[in-house]
């Protein structure tokens, strides 16, 4: 049981990571139908400005998120600027090819600039503390660290949620999810909406990059490939397009990873996870939380 | 008359496809050819074999499948098991390479065809990763660090008799009824159901021969460069396949053998250049999609009565 | 026993009866029309008939068979096509293609044949073209034969879709709302062309239509459905005169609160 519970814990912190990073790529398939490849990489430039602003600016971690969450919202702009929206009427799969390259060219990019150095966070950012738990009287471990990305995410999360159900800009990123051309009929900016949510989701990847770099101690050029799949596979397992869906399936992942890797063997957790995708997708081909939308004869 | 002007036409073909053969045979022969540049030339055979065949999956039976670096990874090794460790005959290893790879291809089909576009894309991409994973744990087949030491049996005649195989083959079953069954699929499921097309069989057997000749191209890579890892059969690989069918045209053969060759020729000149050459890639990949999205060839074909007919002959039936 | 024959069809949507206890017989060779205000279910019956929804109870018989289970495409090829409300061709294949891809059924060679060339693959082949220049011809489509499906004028996009259909040899054909945007001359050409069209192929043919010109003047007999109910069915000129119909279509009417408009 003491392993079960200490990968509840492990997996509540994996969990959250994989659900901040999946409500990205959530948010930018329900606006416009896009799987954003680049998103995994959006999450390792803001894992990296974050460290250039503590290593460099010697500003504290509070103003690294601040700082990190804005450069990564105008990157998501520029990129979806530049390599989604000249292909908006275009086949859907131009702009998947568009998201790979961009994909490949934020990780050679990075790996040009920053070189293969694994880098970590300075000591003593945060405090991280053993927090000895108890319970049923098992004796197990969590760390302020993982507190912390625990409460940061559900922060994170309520604050998305007011915006998206009432401010403006979330009813009309709303909006425009359920239908782009009468949102623009009603006099929504369309283009500016679009924009928002690639600022919105690559303001949350940016926090989900610092909290993996805190949480694993090192960032590289390459850190979003894996974590960014993850997480999209957690959006597709939770209901790509709704935001409640990247939350239950970010954590349902996170938990279920570290359980095979607590109960079985690391070796064997990535295919696994693959296997449970597609397992889940064969009971609810919709995901999870996803309606099972038939198309109208 | 129209059986001879059409017989005509093959036999342009024939003998440019057999010219082609023993030019290249015989510059190799006389030693021409540098190392580097065969190793370029087989790989932009495995690739144009890689693209046509997603294409009759992605392209005219419009299914997003990004898996299929899996089923090139199960010719492989199923390939490589036989030679190297059961000591069979190439052909042998090449067939089982093949049809392993297409019964994988079925066993991935059946269940998850059902889901539509990017359901099925990940669950795809799932299923390679999958392939690759339990590559990485089997020791038999060396786990991580992969199979060594496999003959190198794939040459310039193997690679391009498969080659023309792969494209006759598919080329021949796109103009057949059954072809036609899998573009109405893209076009409109329901509406090509309600023609009395049996969607699934279709999907699958689409599936199936796609992924045959995915592993085709996975046995051939597999003796030619006698090691494989799983890390060569990453998602990565999949997307490579992904951009040449796109970049040369959804549900045109002749774009996704152009752009196999182009992409193999780019990467081949960009060697020297380490990451540099990835981000150039990269670039280009975007510059390229953002300003002919619809790929080279649309979804026509480079023919010869097209190509002729731009020099100056009247207009004739298309479509056929 | 008539060529197709429901008996209760029911179909329920989140415990709504769109189609309840609908008894229809169609003998061979009729041509009857299926009525009634937007949302009465009959598109429904079609999707009931054509297997792309299963009923909640009830039996579909054709050519003495149940249908009930079946997949759209067995149900083809039993030998019932249809037409789309909303037009469902394939888009971006040439007006040619559309027509061979419904000879898919009838198609005389098998994959092997294709890959291989065989000469029954030619054989095959020759004949599919032959067929669907003839369809063309008939629906005076052969002048766009290499034009995209989408870039054919509205009017002839019905009539593809009605050749299309008929290249997959129906007995039985459903027709949905096929003069469905069509002007007065149109709708009379196109009349004429289903009139002819059942001579000549000897079909049976069920017909949902708003248009009642047109359904009073070719068919034979009429289904009214009111709510997923059939409330009347009888010759044209009894359903003309019946009060439930009346009642069903200007009860609608007043209670919309548009006397003058009906259903278009």
């Amino acid at each position: 049981m003491a392993v079960f519970f200490q990968q509840i814990i492990n997996g509540l912190s994996l969990g959250s990571i994989y659900a901040l990073i999946a409500l990205g790529y959530t948010m930018v398939y329900g606006i416009i139908q896009l799987i954003n490849f680049a998103h995994g990489d959006i999450m390792m430039a803001g894992a990296y400005i974050a460290f250039f602003v503590v290593v460099y600016l010697k500003l504290n971690i509070w103003w690294a998120f601040i700082i990190s969450m804005i450069g990564s919202a105008l990157l998501g702009v520029i990129i979806e600027r530049v390599a989604y929206k000249p292909l908006r009427n275009a086949t859907r799969l131009a702009p998947l090819i568009t998201a790979i390259g961009m994909s490949l060219f934020l990780e050679n990019g990075g790996l040009m600039v920053l070189g293969t150095d694994i880098r970590s966070y300075p000591g003593g950012l945060i405090t991280n503390a053993q927090l000895p738990l108890t319970l049923f009287g098992i004796r197990l471990t969590a760390t302020t660290l993982q507190l912390l990305i625990l409460a940061i995410t559900i922060v994170m999360m309520i604050i998305l949620q007011y915006i998206v159900h009432y401010t403006r800009a979330g009813k009309a990123m709303r909006a425009v999810s359920y239908d782009a051309d009468a949102a623009r009929l009603m006099g929504i900016n369309v283009d500016n909406t679009i924009s928002l949510t690639f600022a919105l989701g690559s303001a949350f990847a940016a926090v989900a990059g610092i909290l993996l770099g805190l949480y694993y101690n090192n960032i590289q050029p390459l850190m979003g490939i894996m974590p960014g799949l993850k997480a999209f596979v957690a959006a597709v397992i939770g209901g790509i397009g709704l935001i409640p869906g990247a939350m239950v399936g970010g954590f349902a992942l996170g938990i279920f990873e570290t359980m095979v890797s607590g109960y079985w063997s690391s070796n064997l957790r990535d295919p696994i996870v693959f296997l449970l995708l597609i397992l889940i997708l064969l009971v609810k081909p919709a995901g999870l939380l996803g309606k099972n939308n038939t198309e109208k004869v | 008359m129209i059986e001879v002007r059409f017989n005509k036409k093959n036999l342009i073909v024939l003998a440019g496809v057999i010219l082609i053969y023993f030019l290249v045979y015989g510059l190799q022969a006389v030693g021409v050819i540098s190392a580097f540049q065969e190793i370029n030339l087989m790989m932009l055979g495995i690739n144009i074999i890689l693209a046509v065949s997603l294409n009759l999956i992605v392209g005219f039976t419009g299914q997003l499948a990004l898996g299929h670096a899996g089923f090139m990874a199960v010719g492989a090794y199923v390939a490589a098991i036989l030679t190297t460790n059961l000591n069979q005959p190439f052909p042998v290893a090449l067939l089982a390479g093949a049809f392993s790879a297409a019964v994988a291809g079925i066993i991935i089909g059946l269940p998850t065809l059902r889901l539509r576009g990017d359901y099925l894309a990940i669950a795809t991409l799932g299923f390679g990763e999958i392939i690759r994973g339990a590559a990485n744990n089997i020791n038999y087949i060396g786990g991580a660090a992969g199979m060594i030491g496999i003959p190198q049996l794939t040459n310039w005649t193997w690679l391009y008799v498969m080659m023309v195989l792969t494209i006759l083959v598919i080329t021949n079953f796109i103009n057949s009824t059954h072809g036609r069954a899998c573009v109405a699929i893209r076009e409109n499921e329901i509406a090509a159901e309600t023609m009395g097309i049996n969607t699934t069989y279709y999907k699958v057997l689409a599936f199936a021969m796609g992924a045959f000749f995915a592993g085709i191209a996975g046995a051939l890579y597999a003796h030619y460069f006698y090691l494989i890892q799983p890390n060569t059969f990453t998602f990565f690989r999949s997307f490579d396949i992904l951009v040449m069918v796109v970049f040369g045209g959804l549900g045109s053969i002749t774009g996704s053998i152009i752009a196999a060759a182009g992409i193999t020729f780019v990467n081949a000149a960009l060697q020297d250049l380490a990451v540099l050459r990835m981000v150039i890639y990269a670039v280009l990949l975007i510059i390229i999609m953002v300003f002919r999205p619809q790929g080279l060839m649309g979804n026509k074909e480079f023919t010869l009565d097209r190509w002729l007919k731009k020099r100056g002959a009247v207009s004739g039936p298309t479509g056929n | 026993m008539a060529l197709l024959v429901t008996r209760d069809l029911t179909i329920s949507f989140g415990g709504l009866a769109a189609v309840a206890n609908v008894n229809l017989s169609l003998e061979t060779g009729e041509l009857v029309g299926l009525i009634g205000p937007n949302g009465a279910g009959k598109t429904t019956i079609f999707n009931l008939l054509t297997g792309v929804y299963r009923p909640s109870r009830g039996e579909i018989f054709f050519d003495e068979q149940s249908l009930v289970g079946l997949k759209p495409y067995q149900i083809t090829r039993k030998g019932i096509a249809r037409t789309f409300q909303n037009i469902r061709l394939f888009n971006d294949l040439s007006v040619l293609d559309n027509v061979r891809i419904a000879y898919h059924l009838h198609a005389s060679y098998g994959v092997t044949s294709a890959i291989l060339r065989l000469p029954s693959f030619h054989h095959g082949e020759a004949e599919i073209l032959a067929e669907s220049e003839k369809l063309l011809q008939i629906f005076k489509l052969a002048p766009y034969r290499n034009e995209k499906a989408r870039n054919l004028p509205y009017g002839e996009q019905r009539r593809l879709e009605i050749a299309r259909a008929l290249a997959a040899k129906p007995k039985l054909l459903l027709l949905d709302e096929p003069a469905a945007g069509m002007n007065p001359q149109e709708t009379r050409e196109l009349m004429e062309l289903i009139n002819w069209v059942r001579q000549e192929f000897g079909l049976t043919i069920l017909l949902i239509e708003h248009d009642m010109s047109l359904v009073m003047g070719i068919c034979e007999r009429i289904y009214v459905l009111d709510y997923g109910r059939v409330i009347a069915e009888g010759p044209p000129e009894a359903i003309r005169n019946n009060e439930r119909v009346i009642e069903a279509y200007l009860g609608r009417e007043v209670n919309d609160n548009a006397p003058q408009g009906g259903e278009s």
